[in-house]
C-alpha cells in the first residue's frame, strides 16, 4: 500500500511531461516543415518571378532592385506580326503539328501490335524505343547534322521535324501500348464474330477507347518538340529559327525583356500541361519503373 | 499465325526504322568516328587530343554532374519522405503540388530565368540586399559552376522526386505501420525501412537524370562563363567553329562513358544488394 501510494503519482506525471514533449516536438515539425515549404516556394517562384518582371522592364540597370522603367513597349514589339518572335512562333507551331502527325501515323500501329502479348521479341521493341532516352543525345544530333548536310537535309523544315520525331518517339510509342493495352479485347473479338473486319474493328472499335491516351501523348510530343533547343540548334540553325532558338540568340545578345516574354511564351503551355497531368498522374503508378 | 506475325512485325517497322536509321546509325557513327582515322584504321589519336585539350572542362564537368546528383538525393529524399511520413495533410499536399511544378518547363527556359535571377543584378541578389543582409558592393554573381549546378537541380529535382515519391508511396503501409507501433522514430523509419526498398528507384531516376545533363547545351553555353565549361558546350564548339568532328566525337564517346560508368555503379550496388537479401 504504501510503496503503491508513493509511486502512483509518478508515472501520471510522467504521461503529462511525454504529452507536452509530443506536443512539443508536434509543433515544432509543424513550424519546421512550414519554413522548408516556404522556402522551397522561395527558391521555386524566385526565377519565375524575376522573368515575370523582365517581361515589363523597359530599363533596369545595377544596382536598382526593381526596374526604374516599366511598361509594355516590348510586348507591342514582340506581338507586331512582322515580328522575329511571331515569325518563329508560327514556325515553332507548325513543326511542332507536323512532328505530332509524324509521331502518330508511325506510333499508332506500333503501339497497337506491342500491346499484344503474341508480338514475338516484344521486349527487344519497347527496348529499343527507349534508348534515345539512355544515351546522351547531343553527339547523335551532331552526326545527324553532318548526315544531313550531305542529303541537304540541314536547315530545312523536315530534318528538324525528323529530330524532333525521333526524340518524341519513345514517349508516344510507349503512351500508345498503354492505351491500346488498356483496351477490352473482349469488344475486339465481339466486333470481329459479328462480321466486322479487321480495319473496320480497328478504327470503329479499339481506337475510341484508346483515345484518350493518343490525345496525351500527342500533347506531350507537341511540347516536347516546341520546347527541343540541341537538335535544332545542330540541324536547324540558321536558317529555321524556332522559339528556343530565339530565346538563345535574344538572351545572348542581351536582350533580357525579348528573350523573358519568349520564355514566357513556352513557360506557360508547360505549366498547363503540368496542372492538367496532375490530376491523372499518381506517382503510385510510376513505382514500377526501375523494378 | 505465322500470317498474323509477320503483319504485327509490319505495324512496328516504320517506328523502328525509324529509331535505326536516325538515332542507331549516328549513334554508332560517332563512335566509329571517334576511334578512326580518314583511311579507317584505328587510332586513339582523336581521344589523346580530345584529353589534352579538355581534360580540364572533363573533370569539370565529371565535378558538375557528381555535385548535382548528390544534391538531387538529398533533396528529392527529403521531400518525399516528407510526403510520405508527414503526418500534416495540407502541408503535403501544398508540397505536392509545388514540387511538380518544374516537370515540363524546358530546359532553355530554366536557363534564360536563371541567367537573370542568379547574376549580380538578380532578384536574388536584391532580395538580399533589401531584406538588409548583404551591401549591393557585396553582392557577386552566382553565374558559373554554382549556378549550372543551381539550374540542373531546379529543374531535375521535379522528375527524381516525382519517381522517388511514387516508389515510397508504393510500400507496404503495414511494415511502415508496424515500426512505428514498435518505437521507430520517423527517422528511423526512413533510413532502415522505406531507403533500401526505393533505392532501385532512385538510382533510375538519378542515372537517367545524369544523361540529361551530360547533353543539355542551353544551361552550359547561357549559365557558364568561359572556361572552363561542360563538356556538351565543347563539342558545340569544336563542331561549330572548327567542323572538327573527330574530336567532338571523342568528347561525346568520354561522355557515354561517363554515363555507363554511374549506370554500372547503379547496377553494381543494385546486385550487392539483391545478393544481400536473398
Amino acid at each position: 500500500m504504501h510503496s503503491n501510494h508513493q509511486h502512483q503519482p509518478e508515472p501520471s506525471v510522467m504521461k503529462k511531461c511525454k504529452c507536452f514533449f509530443d506536443a512539443f516536438n508536434s509543433r515544432m515539425s509543424f513550424w519546421s516543415q512550414c519554413v522548408f515549404i516556404l522556402i522551397f516556394a522561395l527558391i521555386l517562384f524566385g526565377p519565375i518571378t524575376n522573368l515575370l518582371i523582365w517581361t515589363v522592364a523597359e530599363t533596369w540597370y545595377f544596382p536598382n532592385a526593381l526596374p526604374s522603367q516599366w511598361g509594355m513597349k516590348y510586348w507591342y514589339q514582340v506581338f507586331n506580326p512582322y515580328s522575329d518572335v511571331s515569325g518563329s512562333l508560327l514556325t515553332s507551331i507548325f513543326i511542332a503539328v507536323l512532328t505530332v502527325i509524324v509521331c502518330l501515323l508511325v506510333s499508332v500501329p506500333a503501339g497497337y501490335a506491342l500491346s499484344k502479348h503474341s508480338m514475338p521479341f516484344r521486349v527487344f521493341w519497347m527496348l529499343l524505343f527507349l534508348i534515345p532516352q539512355a544515351f546522351p543525345n547531343l553527339t547523335v544530333y551532331m552526326n545527324i547534322a553532318r548526315l544531313f548536310y550531305d542529303v541537304g537535309l540541314n536547315g530545312t523544315i523536315v530534318g528538324v521535324v525528323i529530330v524532333h520525331s525521333v526524340h518524341g518517339l519513345m514517349f508516344s510509342v510507349w503512351i500508345c501500348v498503354a492505351a491500346f493495352a488498356s483496351t477490352d479485347p473482349m469488344l475486339e473479338r465481339a466486333s470481329r464474330n459479328l462480321g466486322a473486319g479487321p480495319i473496320y474493328t480497328f478504327f470503329h472499335i479499339v481506337l475510341p477507347q484508346a483515345a484518350p491516351g493518343i490525345i496525351a501523348s500527342c500533347i506531350f510530343v507537341f511540347l516536347e518538340s516546341l520546347d527541343e533547343f540541341t537538335g535544332t540548334f545542330f540541324v536547324g540553325a540558321p536558317d529555321i529559327t524556332t522559339l528556343p532558338l530565339l530565346l538563345y540568340t535574344a538572351s545572348m545578345e542581351g536582350n533580357y525583356q525579348i528573350a523573358s516574354i519568349t520564355a514566357l511564351i513556352l513557360l506557360v503551355p508547360s505549366i498547363l500541361f503540368m496542372l492538367l497531368i496532375n490530376r491523372f498522374m499518381k506517382p503510385e503508378m510510376l513505382a514500377k519503373i526501375g523494378k | 499465325m505465322q500470317n498474323k506475325t509477320t503483319h504485327s512485325l509490319w505495324l512496328v517497322a516504320p517506328a523502328a526504322i525509324m529509331v535505326a536509321i536516325f538515332f542507331l546509325y549516328p549513334l554508332f557513327f560517332s563512335l566509329y568516328s571517334a576511334v578512326t582515322l580518314e583511311d579507317g584504321s584505328l587510332t586513339l589519336a582523336h581521344l589523346t587530343k580530345a584529353f589534352s585539350l579538355y581534360s580540364n572542362d572533363i573533370l569539370f564537368t565529371i565535378a558538375i554532374v557528381l555535385a548535382s546528383v548528390v544534391v538531387l538525393a538529398i533533396l528529392s529524399i527529403t521531400i518525399s519522405a516528407m510526403i510520405v511520413l508527414s503526418p500534416f495533410k495540407s502541408l503535403v499536399s501544398l508540397l505536392g503540388l509545388l514540387y511538380r511544378l518544374p516537370l515540363f518547363i524546358p530546359f532553355i527556359v530554366t536557363a534564360q530565368m536563371m541567367r537573370t535571377f542568379l547574376a549580380k543584378n538578380g532578384l536574388m541578389n536584391n532580395a538580399f540586399v533589401a531584406s538588409g543582409m548583404m551591401t549591393p558592393m557585396d553582392t557577386i554573381s552566382f553565374l558559373g559552376w554554382t549556378g549550372i549546378i543551381i539550374t540542373f537541380v531546379w529543374k531535375q529535382l521535379a522528375f527524381s522526386t516525382l519517381l522517388l515519391s511514387g516508389a515510397m508511396a508504393a510500400l507496404d503501409q503495414n511494415q511502415i505501420r508496424a515500426a512505428q507501433n514498435l518505437g521507430a522514430s520517423r527517422v528511423r523509419i526512413l533510413f532502415h525501412i522505406m531507403l533500401p526498398q526505393v533505392f532501385p528507384t532512385l538510382g533510375v531516376a538519378l542515372v537517367l537524370s545524369t544523361v540529361t545533363m551530360m547533353s543539355v547545351l542551353s544551361v552550359p553555353l547561357m549559365i557558364g562563363t568561359g572556361t572552363p565549361t561542360m563538356m556538351s558546350a565543347d563539342m558545340a564548339f569544336r563542331v561549330n567553329s572548327y567542323g572538327d568532328y573527330n574530336v567532338a566525337n571523342a568528347l561525346g564517346l568520354v561522355s557515354y562513358l561517363i554515363c555507363s560508368g554511374l549506370a554500372w555503379f547503379y547496377l553494381r550496388q543494385s546486385l550487392k544488394d539483391k545478393g544481400a537479401t536473398a
